[in-house]
């Protein structure tokens, strides 16, 4: 082969790998499953989620969501049983559309944020009712109160995400929200809904 | 607006009257005690009965209204031209006020986000959006026609004094309870 021959050739081998593009794929920021495996773990999509409650004052509903949260799924829909739940909710990060309510909350008579910065969540057992509904039982810590609750979750595709919902209802007086003279709960009643709604990626479909 | 030769206005007129007068006063002095209270149960209860009174008095005042304009009232009173003008400004103003001022404070109420519910049970329409801007804007409307409302009353209780006291026309029982 002429040397000429050679130069292009090496200069149409050269051009047809771009060494200055990236190949590799990114690394993730948490290991991905390659498949969707029994227990691995899923990602929050925090943008697309919410963990919101409704409280009532005096028969009116005051709304608020809590900004900041992070969860650890592992969910196989072929096992059910298998799976774990863990939540963390930064409750400081607590919006409720008006300032002066926002600033009241984190006092101590409320979450006393301070020493009790995070509501958790951990599952225990995780039973299937069928037709993408579950009860996850599990430990619920807040203000330094752990209670055992169940709560209802339904699950849902959203294209390539699975979208878990669900809520229940949270007696405050039982955590001390809302201590001394707002324990009355005729000003801000006992009840207090929460709901939220966790967008997850790296679930097996459904 | 039938005038006739009744001597007083009709017992509901009258019976308004003095219901309203009470409950737009109470409603008043509440809220220029309850809106510099620190964040507290107290401050929730004295809002709540706050807006519920704003509420009442908006009902009534429609009935008010309607009485108004079908009840027989008495002759008007002989007086100048300018009292006449006056006290029929001052009137219309205040008819005007008995509904912009509760009506402003339920916007108010509904644009930062606590919808009304009445008594803790009725939950009222929001008949505008939560925008923190439209709260700012109608907090201060609510404020300034309360005032407003405040200042005619004032206005218009000078009026009776100078009329019962100084003209001496018995203005007063048109508005009592004895013979019509």
């Amino acid at each position: 082969m002429s040397l000429r021959s050679l130069s292009l050739l090496a200069l149409a081998a050269a051009l047809s790998t771009p060494a200055w593009a990236q190949t590799a794929p990114k690394p993730a920021a948490s290991p991905k499953p390659a498949a969707a495996t029994s227990a691995a773990p899923a990602q929050l999509v925090a943008a697309q989620s919410e963990v919101a409650f409704t409280s009532r004052q005096m028969g009116v509903p005051v709304d608020g969501r809590f900004r900041r949260f992070e969860a650890q799924v592992q969910f196989d829909p072929k096992k059910p049983e298998t799976a774990r739940i863990a939540l963390k909710v930064d409750l400081a990060s607590i919006t409720m559309g008006a300032p002066e309510s926002e600033a009241e909350v984190v006092k101590p008579e409320w979450f006393n944020t301070a020493k009790f910065p995070q509501a958790t969540f951990t599952s225990t057992a995780v039973k299937a009712l069928g037709g993408n509904r579950y009860e996850v039982a599990g430990q619920f810590a807040l203000k330094g109160i752990t209670r055992d609750i169940v709560v209802p979750v339904t699950l849902a595709a959203a294209g390539a995400n699975t979208v878990a919902t669900g809520g229940f209802t949270l007696k405050r007086l039982e955590h001390r929200i809302g201590e001394g003279e707002w324990a009355d709960t005729s000003m801000v009643a006992n009840d207090v809904a929460v709901k939220f709604k966790l967008t997850l990626s790296g679930i097996a479909p459904l | 607006m039938p005038e006739s030769a009744v001597s007083r206005y009709s017992t509901p007129a009258v019976a308004l009257h003095w219901l309203l007068a009470v409950l737009i006063t109470g409603t008043f002095a509440l809220g220029l005690y309850m809106h510099e209270l620190p964040v507290s149960p107290q401050r929730l209860k004295l809002y709540s009965w706050h807006k519920w009174a704003g509420v009442v008095i908006l009902a009534l005042s429609v009935l008010r209204l309607v009485v108004r304009l079908r009840s027989p009232r008495p002759r008007e009173l002989a007086m100048s031209g300018w009292q006449r003008s006056a006290a029929h400004a001052t009137h219309h103003a205040l008819y005007l006020l008995f509904f912009a001022v509760p009506l402003a404070g339920w916007a108010y109420s509904s644009a930062s986000g606590f919808p009304v519910v009445l008594f803790g049970v009725l939950p009222l329409p929001d008949f505008v959006p939560v925008d923190k801007e439209l709260a700012a804007t109608l907090k201060g409307l609510h404020k300034t026609l309360a005032l407003t409302l405040g200042a005619l009353v004032l206005l218009h209780l000078a009026a009776v004094f100078k009329h019962q006291l100084i003209d001496r026309d018995g203005l007063l029982a048109r508005m009592g309870f004895g013979r019509a």
